[in-house]
């Protein structure tokens, strides 16, 4: 089949600020490239739908492929309510994220962080101890203060 | 059968216990005890030369060749009493063992009974995946059983390594089991081991059975702990003593000798299995015996001397003839004996005395005599003095491998392997001595280790075990008799061998002799020995290494934890957007694919479009430069209305609506939800991310282009929606193709997604509202004329701006007729008269627009989509002329019901057919004839539209209400002084 490159080079672009947009900081930015990404998801979609045609309003006369492809059509409609959605949800996210911290930005993780700084001691693993020789000593003697809550299995 | 007996009543054991206390160890052991009996009355049933071997299959999983097949032979019988009778015993020794007060009990009797059973089901199992699942239960059980102290990190830590190892290699012998049954055909063990000759033979399996093999052997090497692996062994003599005699001598670690025995038959041929058993099993043995003669803690002579007899072991069963076969059973039944008898010892030792050390005990045998006999009578037997258990077997030992080694196919090797065997067995005798000495021997003059009277009742469990012992020694026919048949599996080679306590003067005896002869020297020379152990070198740690190992994992893991969990959502998507991209652009490099066979730039249907495509590049381009947050935002609705163009012109005038619409409220609900932030977007990323964010963008763009090309040209068939067309009129009854296919088609695409709306709904109200969905419904009567949004009094501003207010109040105190019910609450200055006229007049046209589109969308442009987001649209206009109680009065039905009736009617559209026969989401189309209207085609989908409508609308009203009304009351409460009332838990999650 043919392609409309004016309709793709939309949607390239689209894309493309559409990425640029959700790689940035500011949470108001990346929900915009989240909208430019669904807009150009339905360009890509009406594109594969073929040249413009009739509007898919059946009438007895007219073959189907003069219409413009309606399944194409239905799967955009179903994607634009979506993305209101979506839209309407990431809003209530940033507006609760100004609320609570006063900023509108993606944060690093600093869970993250934390687990790339840390050692490799354990202390549960590594730390030196001595042979028992009896089980039947005070069971505290050996017991290990970090160990505890671990050892429940 | 007897494995499900003991899983039931361990599981019923800890109410045993919380009943009985300790006692009930001794209701535990009847259990292992009356199988014991029961498989000893069995005797005949088994070694009846007759019939077959009893055997029992329940299928299981039958598609994985998986069955619950239990045989039970000779080695299976030997090993069956061996683990039930030592298995009673223990658990009997456990009710005197443990104290009265030791918490948990409940729970390790259960584990060691369920171990009794998983051991029978082990040594009976004829299903090489369900012996993998025994295997792998008992070490888990053994993991639970070592790990009893859980308060010593000794315990916790021994109990993990020995997991470890021994898990490591279980996977191991699962890749290894795998490969022998698929390259076999069969799962069962049986079947395999008559056909192990014809799988070893033929070259097309030989490889595959090969390197299975040697997988199944490293399983067996690191279950029987023999090096380099042994060290788990020794550390988990930090279980209670009761279960080191058990699981560490008895029984868990000659599941690999048992693997090894049962293979052997079959398998003792394949090219891998002679180095890697010799090998592997002589140095075990030397090892443990050197370690064992440089131990000062009892437990832990017998567990390095347990390590060194495992390797003896594994280097007998596994030499595969005959003679050695015979005289390896004989031996693992010995070692059971006296090794469980002597690990009961050292427990009734640390019990009385309270510790195990030998340089701390002292004339322990002057104190318990009777011990000291059992004792003695132990360790004689392990170092292989007449006439017990351990010296019949030993001379068959050494007689099986003198034959092998005087007329096998390699002498030398032959007597390279038996002398180090003899060596070995010196140092056994050596540590034999070593533990008597330390363990009961008078060291120091005048010094006695406190020792308590040990009750009869404790001391019974090894006492039995002795007299066994002894009874071996003294009547070696009877083990004979039990375990020839098994021996009768390899091929004859001249008279066959029996056990005997004498077989006159053979090379055997000699070397018994010679054993005795060195071990009593090793043992007076015990401080040169002592020395020269200290002078040498340390050896290869093998522990150290395995903490090294282990340590370097650890230090990987984070290493590469921290160079990809950076928690940079940056670094994420960049990496998942580039590897989009490479990959794409492989694919469409290496793939070979068509390209469409025309390309244009300009529609000739549509050359309008080109404009918009302009509109939208430069809104798109203007959007990512903007800095300004509602000019961004505004720059993102002019490709959106653009496109509306672009679908008008393509020939959708569905989406085009649509599209309109959902531009036109997102717009307002970006306005509502962002009036409070900033209007700079500051804090953009550094220069560096720009330039690599510019890249992935422009990259991934690209790449969307020709991948939307080779999508297109890839396509050759006729697309399935000409049919729609056809499909809509005749089964759906409308003329719209789009809402047909939307409301009955793919009325589950739809159903799928109404559910989504709701949910993005309810999470868009509980993120404003936190607390509740804020369904409650305020009465605009209830408030004060004027008074949201009122500016305080002087804050008003000065100039023109109060004059404004002016105005507006003397306007709004006119006494007249509102234009609409609550444009009254709002403070005079947030008025406007004009918009609030507008607003009435166009209100309940807009509604019944709504309507008329929601039920004609079937036919003509329309559905419930469209017609749900132009009822929104009315009431966002409402909402914007008179504020948040204007628009409380217009929904007095709250949005939460909304959706859920609209779920509600569209799944009863969907599943209503369902009870007329019919299927989920069929339509079905009903003429009416009305008098008004005249005849009206009514098609049920339409119903299921209404559902969609509904949902759309209750979306809109959530999004007005908590991105408008709610933040509105945020706004008022912060401006008046007030925290606003999610403050208060600003984490709150209740509903």
């Amino acid at each position: 089949m043919s392609a409309n490159l004016t309709l793709l080079i939309v949607m390239g672009v689209l894309y493309a600020v559409g990425i640029y947009l959700l790689l940035e900081r500011s949470l108001t930015r990346v929900l915009l490239g989240l909208m430019l990404l669904a807009n150009a998801t339905n360009i890509l979609l009406l594109a594969t739908g073929g040249y413009a045609g009739l509007a898919p309003i059946f009438s007895k006369d007219i073959p189907a492929g003069e219409y413009n492809d309606p399944l194409p059509q239905a799967f955009i409609l179903t994607s634009i309510v979506i993305s209101f959605a979506v839209t309407s949800f990431m809003l209530g996210l940033i507006y609760r994220s100004w609320l609570l911290a006063r900023r509108d930005d993606i944060q690093d993780d600093a869970e993250d962080r934390k687990v790339a700084a840390q050692g490799s001691f354990d202390a549960e693993e590594d730390a030196d101890i001595d042979l028992d020789t009896t089980e039947f000593d005070e069971p505290a003697k050996n017991d290990n203060k970090t160990g505890k809550g671990r050892g429940t299995r | 059968m007897i494995i499900a007996i003991h899983f039931v009543v361990a599981m019923a054991a800890p109410a045993f216990f919380s009943r009985m206390g300790r006692q009930a160890f001794y209701i535990l052991a009847a259990v292992p005890a009356g199988s014991f009996f029961w498989l000893l009355a069995q005797h005949g049933a088994i070694y009846s030369p007759t019939s077959p071997n009893p055997s029992e299959v329940l299928p299981w999983v039958p598609g994985l060749q998986l069955e619950l097949a239990f045989r039970m032979d000779a080695l299976g019988w030997v090993m069956s009493l061996l683990v039930l009778g030592v298995g009673a015993l223990v658990l009997a020794y456990c009710g005197r063992y443990f104290k009265k007060d030791d918490v948990d009990l409940g729970g390790f009797g259960a584990q060691l009974l369920a171990f009794a059973g998983v051991m029978f089901g082990l040594v009976t199992a004829d299903n090489l995946v369900l012996l993998f699942i025994f295997w792998e239960l008992t070490t888990i059980l053994s993991y639970l059983l070592i790990g009893f102290a859980r308060t010593r990190i000794s315990a916790r830590r021994s109990a993990l390594q020995a997991l470890i190892v021994t898990t490591a290699g279980g996977l191991a012998m699962l890749v290894g089991l795998i490969m022998v049954g698929q390259s076999a055909g069969t799962y069962s063990i049986s079947a395999i081991m008559e056909a192990a000759p014809a799988l070893l033979a033929a070259p097309a399996t030989a490889g595959i059975v090969n390197g299975g093999i040697a997988l199944i052997l490293i399983g067996a090497v690191t279950k029987s702990a023999l090096i380099p692996f042994h060290f788990w062994l020794p550390g988990a003599m930090a279980a209670p003593t009761p279960v080191s005699a058990y699981l560490h001598a008895a029984a868990m670690v000659k599941a690999g000798i048992y693997l090894v025995a049962r293979l052997a038959p079959g398998f003792a041929e394949a090219p891998a299995w002679a180095p890697l058993i010799t090998i592997l099993g002589l140095g075990t043995m030397l090892v443990g015996g050197w370690r064992a003669l440089r131990q000062y803690d009892l437990k832990l002579i017998l567990a390095y001397g347990t390590v060194s007899q495992l390797g003896f072991l594994t280097v007998v069963v596994g030499l595969g003839n005959r003679e050695a076969a015979l005289a390896g059973l004989a031996m693992l039944v010995a070692h059971g004996l006296f090794k469980a008898t002597l690990f009961l010892v050292v427990g009734i030792i640390d019990h009385q005395t309270g510790t195990r050390d030998i340089r701390n005990l002292s004339g322990v045998f002057a104190s318990a005599p009777a011990l000291g006999v059992v004792a003695l009578i132990g360790a004689a037997s392990m170092a292989g003095l007449p006439p017990l258990a351990g010296f019949v077997a030993k001379e068959s030992i050494f007689e099986a491998f003198w034959e092998n080694a005087a007329h096998g196919p390699d002498p030398v090797a032959g007597f390279v392997v038996l002398a180090l065997m003899v060596l070995g067995s010196m140092l056994t005798f050596a540590y034999s001595a070593r533990f008597l000495w330390g363990g009961f021997a008078k060291k120091v003059k005048g010094m006695a280790t406190g020792f308590k009277r040990v009750p009869p009742a404790f001391l019974a469990a090894p006492a039995i075990l002795t007299v066994l012992t002894v009874a071996y020694g003294l009547f070696p026919s009877v083990v004979d008799g039990w375990i020839a048949p098994y021996a009768a599996l390899f091929p004859a080679k001249g008279p066959d061998a029996h056990l005997a306590l004498w077989h006159g003067f053979t090379p055997a005896l000699g070397l018994s002799a010679a054993t005795i002869a060195v071990g009593v020297l090793l043992f007076a020379g015990r401080s040169a020995v002592g020395r020269f152990q200290t002078k040498l070198p340390p050896v290869v740690d093998a522990e150290k290494s395995y903490r090294q190992v282990v340590n370097v994992l650890d230090i990987i893991a984070i290493w590469v934890t921290g160079r990809t969990q950076r928690g940079s959502l940056f670094f994420y998507l960049s990496v998942i957007l580039s590897t989009a991209i490479v990959a794409a652009l492989l694919a469409l490099i290496f793939g070979g694919q068509r390209w469409p066979e025309t390309v244009y730039f300009v529609d000739p249907g549509a050359p309008v479009q080109v404009i918009a495509a302009i509109a939208i590049v430069l809104g798109a381009l203007a959007a990512a430069r903007a800095n300004k947050r509602f000019l961004a935002v505004l720059m993102v609705s002019v490709t959106g209305y653009g496109i509306a163009l672009i679908f008008a012109l393509q020939g959708a005038p569905d989406l085009a609506l649509t599209q309109m619409l959902v531009e036109t409220i997102i717009l307002v609900a970006f306005v509502l939800a962002m009036r409070s932030l900033p209007a700079e977007l500051r804090e953009r990323t550094a220069g560096s991310h720009r330039l690599v964010r510019m890249v992935i963008a422009a990259a991934f763009g690209t790449t969307m282009i020709f991948v939307a090309l080779a999508a297109m040209g890839a396509r050759v068939a006729a697309p399935v929606s000409l049919q729609f067309p056809e499909l809509a009129y005749e089964g759906g009854g409308g003329l719209n193709i789009v809402n047909v296919t939307l409301v009955d088609i793919r009325a589950w695409d739809t159903f799928g997604e109404i559910s989504v709306l709701a949910i993005a709904a309810t999470g868009v109200a509980s993120l404003i509202f936190v607390r509740g969905r804020g369904d409650r419904l305020p009465r605009a009567s209830t408030v004060e004329t004027g008074s949201v949004g009122r500016v305080a009094e002087g804050d008003a501003g000065t100039g023109r701006k109060a004059a404004t207010a002016e105005l507006a109040r003397r306007f709004t105190d006119v006494a007249r007729d509102a234009w609409l019910v609550a444009g009254r609450t709002l403070a005079p200055e947030r008025r406007s008269i004009i918009f609030e006229v507008v607003t009435r007049l166009m209100f309940h046209s807009m509604i019944i627009i709504s309507i008329y589109l929601l039920l004609a969308g079937h036919n003509s442009t329309g559905g419930g989509f469209a017609g749900g987001l132009v009822a929104g649209l009315a009431l966002t206009i409402r909402y914007l002329a008179g504020g948040r109680f204007e628009l409380a009065e217009a929904t007095r039905v709250s949005a939460g019901s909304l959706l859920g009736v609209g779920l509600g009617v569209a799944s009863l559209t969907g599943m209503f057919p369902l009870l007329l026969g019919g299927q989920v989401f069929q339509s079905a189309i009903i003429h009416l004839d009305l008098p008004v209207f005249g005849d009206i085609k009514f098609v049920t989908s339409t119903i299921f539209d209404i559902g969609v409508y509904m949902v759309v609308v209750g979306l809109v009203i959530d999004v007005l209400r908590s991105l408008g009304a709610e933040i509105d009351q945020h706004e008022e409460d912060s401006a008046n002084g007030q925290a606003p009332t999610v403050e208060e838990s600003p984490l709150g999650v209740g509903r």
